[in-house]
């Protein structure tokens, strides 16, 4: 067939790209440095534990977060119209269009013990307050960055939601907390599941946010990977190792998920 | 034996500069099946959703029973709706999406479980409770619609052009099926539609309606035998309108000559509107005719054929069995109950000339139709 030849690049690109280089990481990951088949990556890793639990928690916070947060954020701009809705769009994508390490940067600059906001707190007199180097300005700087990733998928499912179908319920006697509960919520599902993955999975392997608002002692698995590769620790093995240990366990988070959502469509990785 | 359920009054509704409906009156009986009738933009569906309590008027009081119900949020009212897509939910399997309104009522589980078989045996689809709502076609869909209104045993069932998504086939078994539902729930229906077979076929009442007025309220019957204007005649059913004058009660004149007639009642020499349907014209030979004219298109249609005539310059429909060509002079006859006599009104001449008549004439306007009235 014709149409599947305009396919053929994107093929190319998927193999050339996006497999190989996960079955580069797979052998590296089963090999010790010497070479040979080796499961030793995979036994040193265990000292990294707490790092694996302080991301997946601090990623979950985030999400949970952007999730209370973006959900009545989303549900009021849905239903809103004309030049409201433009600007409220407008003002939740302002910041995507910002550098993301300048944002970064920025929350730094407000949060350092002589930064903005303790002097401002030093001209009432209080403080001042550690706020910078803490896991609070990690989770703050993830929600800050990824709430937009929240609010637009729920956004978009819940615009289109046909207003006859919220007339329907009223009609059959739900009042507007059962249209919301029995109707409006199911019905926006989609939008929260692909929200919550697009939250989620560049919260865990994060290590941007981590390095510049979580300082030296907060390690995330982002900050180790990147430490295998390029720090001092050089060793792309365990880099691997620890690349697929976390694929592994957000493809499954995922998988779970997305399980609840069964039937729903719209949810992709 | 009919009682009063639905009253309007005086409902006056404006959006920004558009009147939407003009003082209407308007009341319904219990147990009656109403179909409000009239083009795109008539008012019908507003006065739908008025009473449905999805808008509120300008001005003008609705009264239920007696009671004025005018702030009454639509989950109050003993009314139930379905919609012209069948807005089901989609996150519900068929049985869920009909036991919505039980469930919020807080009705015994058992007690759901058997409304619930029941509506749905009374729209045909017994059985199809676990299926879901995409795996139905548009004609059960409606139906699943149907149900779940019809299974909280409202007073009053309100359809806001529920057959408008489907095809002609369907639609024709669906008008008989929607008859036979408000007959065995014995249930009020207000039925608003377009399509003026719809309305004939279904209704006890039939309401016409145009630019947000009332045109005429009567029976199938009488609304098509006797219109009371020009754009009635002309929007139920095809209609010749002719200028004439009422020259004494029986007596017609038109194209200078005079017909015996039944209606009476009109002032001597007044001018009135004359309408006669296209089926009640016999074709004669040209000497037996009490008019004379020249065919000028013929189409077939199936059960008859559909001839223009153009009688010096104003152009008729006939519908006839009997064929003749195009260009025959032929005779016509008319019966004097034939003739349909209107006063004159502001639809005076806009209707029941076929000089732009084409074939596909018909098809256009079904398109234009179909598409929502966004009123």
């Amino acid at each position: 067939m014709k149409s599947k030849a305009i396919s053929y690049p994107y093929v190319a690109w998927m193999a050339l790209f996006v497999v190989a280089p996960i079955v580069i990481i797979v052998v590296y990951a089963f090999t010790a440095a010497g070479g040979g088949f080796s499961l030793e990556n995979f036994h040193s890793m265990a000292q990294y534990a707490t790092a694996f639990g302080r991301s997946f928690l601090l990623a979950a916070v985030a999400t949970v977060v952007c999730l209370l947060a973006g959900y009545p954020l989303a549900y009021f701009l849905a239903r809103e119209r004309g030049w409201i809705h433009r600007m409220a769009t407008m003002l939740i994508m302002l910041p995507m269009w910002m550098n993301f390490l300048l944002r970064t940067y920025s929350w730094k600059f407000l949060l350092e013990r002589n930064g903005l906001l303790n002097t401002l707190f030093g001209l009432i007199g209080l403080g001042p307050f550690q706020m910078i180097d803490t896991q609070g300005a990690i989770v703050l700087g993830m929600v800050y960055n990824y709430l937009p990733y929240m609010v637009l998928p729920i956004f978009s499912v819940i615009a289109k939601i046909d207003p006859k179908v919220v007339e329907a319920a009223q009609d059959l006697g739900a009042n507007s907390v059962t249209v919301f509960r029995r109707v409006i919520f199911p019905l926006s599902l989609p939008g929260v599941l692909s929200g919550i993955t697009m939250v989620f999975i560049p919260s865990v392997s994060t290590f941007a946010i981590s390095r510049l608002l979580g300082g030296s002692k907060t390690l995330l698995l982002g900050n180790l990977i990147d430490m295998q590769f390029l720090g001092s620790a050089y060793n792309p093995h365990l880099g691997s190792a620890v690349s697929l240990v976390m694929m592994v366990i957000v493809m499954v988070c995922m998988a779970v998920m997305n399980h609840f959502g069964d039937g729903e469509e719209g949810v992709t990785l | 034996m009919a009682k009063e359920l639905i009253r309007l009054s005086d409902l006056y509704m404006q959006f920004d500069d558009d009147v939407i409906l003009d003082h209407i009156d308007l009341y319904i009986n219990d147990k009656e099946f109403l179909t409000l009738l009239g083009p795109s933009g008539c008012g019908k569906t507003t006065t739908l959703r008025i009473i449905g309590g999805f808008q509120k008027p300008t001005s003008g009081d609705v009264f239920f029973d007696g009671k004025r119900i005018n702030d009454m949020p639509p989950y109050k009212r003993k009314i139930n709706t379905v919609f012209q897509k069948y807005a089901l939910f989609t996150h519900m399997n068929i049985f869920e999406n009909v036991a919505f309104g039980l469930r919020i009522a807080k009705v015994p589980e058992p007690e759901i479980q058997t409304r619930v078989e029941e509506a749905l045996e009374l729209v045909n689809l017994a059985g199809y409770g676990k299926r879901a709502v995409d795996s139905l076609s548009g004609g059960q869909q409606q139906r699943v619609a149907i149900a779940r209104a019809i299974v909280n045993r409202p007073q009053v069932l309100l359809l806001d052009e529920p057959l408008g998504a489907l095809d002609l086939k369907l639609r024709k078994d669906m008008q008989v099926e929607l008859k036979r539902i408000q007959q065995q729930v014995g249930i009020t229906f207000i039925y608003v539609t377009h399509d003026q077979e719809e309305a004939l076929t279904m209704s006890d009442t039939v309401v016409v309606m145009d630019k947000g007025n009332i045109q005429q309220i009567g029976t199938p019957q009488d609304i098509y035998n006797e219109p009371k204007n020009a754009f009635v005649a002309d929007f139920i059913g095809e209609s010749n309108i002719i200028d004439g004058i009422m020259v004494q009660d029986g007596v017609i004149q038109m194209y200078g000559k005079k017909f015996p007639c039944l209606d009476s009642g009109f002032a001597p020499n007044e001018p009135v509107d004359v309408v006669v349907r296209p089926e009640d014209i016999d074709i004669v030979p040209v000497e037996q005719g009490q008019l004379t004219g020249t065919v000028t298109e013929v189409t077939f249609k199936g059960m008859h054929y559909d001839i223009i005539v153009d009688f010096q310059g104003f152009k008729w429909l006939i519908q006839t069995t009997d064929y003749s060509p195009e260009g025959a002079k032929i005779g016509v006859k008319i019966d004097p109950d034939g003739f349909h006599i209107m006063k004159k009104s502001r639809y005076s001449g806009m209707f029941g000339d076929y000089s732009s008549y084409s074939s596909e004439y018909d098809e256009l306007n079904e398109d234009r139709e179909a598409d929502d009235d966004e009123e």
